[in-house]
């Protein structure tokens, strides 16, 4: 029986293209993207990480309320993101807001999403996504059946989920993979392995070496990335969404990365189940210094555009706080109205009930 | 008219949304070739394609989740629990999830699944097969439960359902699946939801009943006439919401009332169903309401099943109990 799970392990080597010191180690899986693309997946980076400060910053003035940091974590949010096309539908965690936005959810929302605010979870039309998702891994049997929906609809486009190590243990992990193997479903799902579900380590979760190795079980295909790497990564997702609309079966990739920060901004402190160092040996494997090294070394890439970036990111979160705080608050009389297409007879008199109330 | 067992009606009304929407899609375990382990699918899917009627993989929570995901492709999702107590793996994706995500996608997209899964107990079942979990899903805002109790209600209400673009918990008694024959028209037609209906005029008193405990009730009914009591018997039909207008209205006319259901005491519906008639009718009651329900136990093995739930004698002993007040 070990015999066979090593033999297993031993396949799930983890995939790098470019190393923490931005060099390219593996030339052959370097991904067809133009200097402009490279430019813009830095950009996206950057920019998120300016959105992540100041998210921390303004969620401790009391101006957001849940919000999970994603430091550390850009080159896996956003190197798959980038590999998607606008047609193809994400159910993301609470973490991946960064992917949302970039899919084109206008920043107010999200804002107004981490304030508690329904407005932030409405997708404008054309942006096919569902907002966060609280419960862990509960979107991954979601994501299977709009894989499966997309696939009877005849359309080239995936269903992308994410979640975290943590959310690879749990039924509907292992039940969403078996469906949408079993159906051939068109579904990319993506585990951000960030070593920590809240405080319990990865070793904890689980005897296997790799998330990925999961894969096998449910029959798909499975892959563990360097998560730091933003090629890797992107790399990763474009084959698998190409394998999944060319009939090929749903993929899971397992990106290894970090977060830098506390689980959420309401009173996780990492310093209780992370040291100092294994920090520093992530920040070390930085996924925008690496890849900061990589573009300047092609001379696609200087400080004076960075600041161009940092600027933008930063006058556009202004402008976005503003007009989240500007928002209406919600009305009892909204969240009843938008509970039903048409409001049931209990539901009628308690809305009586609140327009009057709240007419006061 | 054809004659039709319930079980007939329900395969009937799911054949015509087949046929009348082609984003209606029926699956589960068991519900392919086998054709459903009580035949509610038989042949639906050599008529309309595997890819329309097919078996799932056997995960409920997996099967909530693959409703919700096709509901957001634009399908009409008809899952089947294959029995109520299996409904507990998919809590989650049912109560967590579908029931929620009309509003927690700000009222942009809608979930409109008709989950289908036999209850009810009386037919000797294993374990976890006949329990009346409706007051679990009751509990749960933004999911509607409707509950038949005649052939015509059941095509009428399911296909009604089906239609609904919000959830909706289809409960199918097993017990009525096959026990009576009824009049069902073969053509399209819809029963209303939400609205309950009066099974049998009477002017002494107003019992109230969902499902099974219906015939329950009107046995009792015809018991209490042969000593002179009249009794009106209301099906509810949807359990939520209650169409407290029609109940209200008989009590104003009886002024006593037996809210009847095979569930506990603890669970169904019926302590709120006599919480909302005080709130509604106080001054018109001549009695307090009285509850017909099955013991705060779990749902017992087999063997006791008949002493355990509620028959018409329980009824004709509360309905005494109301009118000698």
């Amino acid at each position: 029986m070990k015999r066979t799970l090593e033999q297993i392990e031993e396949q799930f080597q983890t995939f790098q293209i470019m190393n923490e010191e931005g060099e390219i180690v593996n030339e052959n899986a370097m991904p067809d993207l133009s200097d402009e693309d490279l430019k813009e997946i830095m950009r996206r980076m950057v920019y998120t990480r300016i959105l992540d400060q100041r998210s921390i910053a303004l969620n401790r003035q009391g101006r957001l309320g849940f919000y999970a940091p994603t430091a550390g974590q850009e080159a896996s949010q956003l190197g798959s993101h980038y590999a998607l096309a606008q047609e193809d539908f994400i159910l993301p965690a609470y973490r991946d807001v960064p992917q949302l936005i970039w899919h084109g959810l206008p920043l107010y929302q999200a804002f107004l999403f981490s304030k508690g605010h329904y407005k932030g979870n409405q997708m404008p039309e054309g942006v096919n996504a569902l907002s966060p998702q609280i419960i862990i891994g509960a979107q991954i049997t979601q994501a299977a059946g709009v894989g499966l929906g997309l696939k009877k609809r005849g359309k080239e486009a995936i269903a992308i989920t994410y979640t975290g190590d943590g959310g690879a243990s749990q039924g509907d992990f292992y039940e969403g993979l078996n469906f949408a193997g079993a159906y051939a479903a068109q579904t990319v799902f993506v585990v951000q392995n960030n070593q920590f579900a809240i405080s319990v380590p990865v070793d904890k979760q689980s005897a296997a070496e790799t998330i990925a190795q999961k894969a096998v079980a449910a029959g798909i295909e499975g892959i563990q990335v360097d998560g730091m790497d933003v090629l890797a990564v992107y790399a990763a997702t474009q084959e698998a969404r190409n394998r999944a609309i060319n009939g090929e079966g749903p993929t899971l990739i397992e990106t290894m990365t970090y977060r830098y920060g506390p689980h959420t901004m309401a009173g996780d402190d990492p310093t209780r189940y992370r040291t100092d160092e294994m920090d520093d040996e992530w920040e070390k494997k930085d996924p925008i210094v690496r890849f900061r090294k990589y573009l300047e070394n092609k001379d696609l890439w200087s400080e004076d555009e960075e600041n161009e970036v940092v600027e933008k990111a930063k006058e556009e979160i202004k402008a976005a706080i503003k007009e989240a705080d500007n928002t209406p608050k919600q009305k009892v009389t909204d969240l009843i109205s938008i509970m039903h297409e048409e409001l049931p007879s209990n539901l009628k008199e308690q809305m009586e009930e609140y327009e009057e109330k709240e007419s006061k | 008219m054809a004659q039709m067992t319930m079980i007939q009606a329900i395969t009937d009304a799911m054949r015509t949304e087949l046929k009348n929407d082609e984003n209606v899609l029926i699956f589960g375990e068991d519900v392919g070739q086998n054709g459903g382990v009580f035949r509610a699918t038989e042949g639906l899917q050599d008529e309309y394609g595997e890819d329309r009627v097919f078996d799932t993989p056997l995960a409920e929570s997996g099967i909530g989740g693959l409703s919700i995901g096709l509901a957001l492709q634009g399908f009409r999702p008809v899952p089947e629990i294959q029995f109520i107590g299996f409904i507990y793996e998919a809590m989650d994706a049912v109560n967590g999830q579908m029931s929620r995500l009309r509003y927690r996608s700000g009222g942009t997209q809608q979930m409109p699944i008709t989950i289908r899964t036999p209850f009810g107990g009386g037919v000797h079942t294993p374990e976890l097969h006949a329990d009346s979990l409706e007051g679990l899903m009751t509990a749960q805002p933004g999911i509607r439960v409707v509950i038949p109790s005649t052939p015509y209600d059941a095509k009428g209400l399911l296909i009604q359902s089906i239609r609904n673009n919000d959830p909706v918990l289809f409960m199918e008694h097993m017990k009525l699946y096959r026990s009576f024959k009824g009049e069902v028209p073969e053509e399209d037609y819809t029963v209303e939801l939400d609205k309950a209906d009066v099974k049998r005029e009477g002017n002494d008193v107003t019992l109230i009943a969902y499902g099974a405990m219906v015939h329950s009730a009107l046995k009792a009914a015809e018991e209490l006439e042969e000593n002179g009591i009249s009794a009106e018997v209301i099906d509810l039909r949807t359990i939520s919401p209650v169409d407290y207008d029609i109940i209200v209205e008989s009590v104003k006319k009886t002024n006593r009332a037996v809210m009847i259901q095979e569930a506990q005491k603890v669970a169904g519906i019926a302590s709120s169903v006599v919480a909302e008639i005080q709130e509604k009718a106080i001054l018109h009651l001549e009695a307090p309401v009285l509850r017909v329900t099955a013991p705060d136990t779990v749902y017992p093995f087999s063997q006791a099943e008949e002493v355990w739930l509620p028959n018409h004698n329980d009824i004709v002993e509360k309905v005494n109990n109301v009118i000698n007040f």
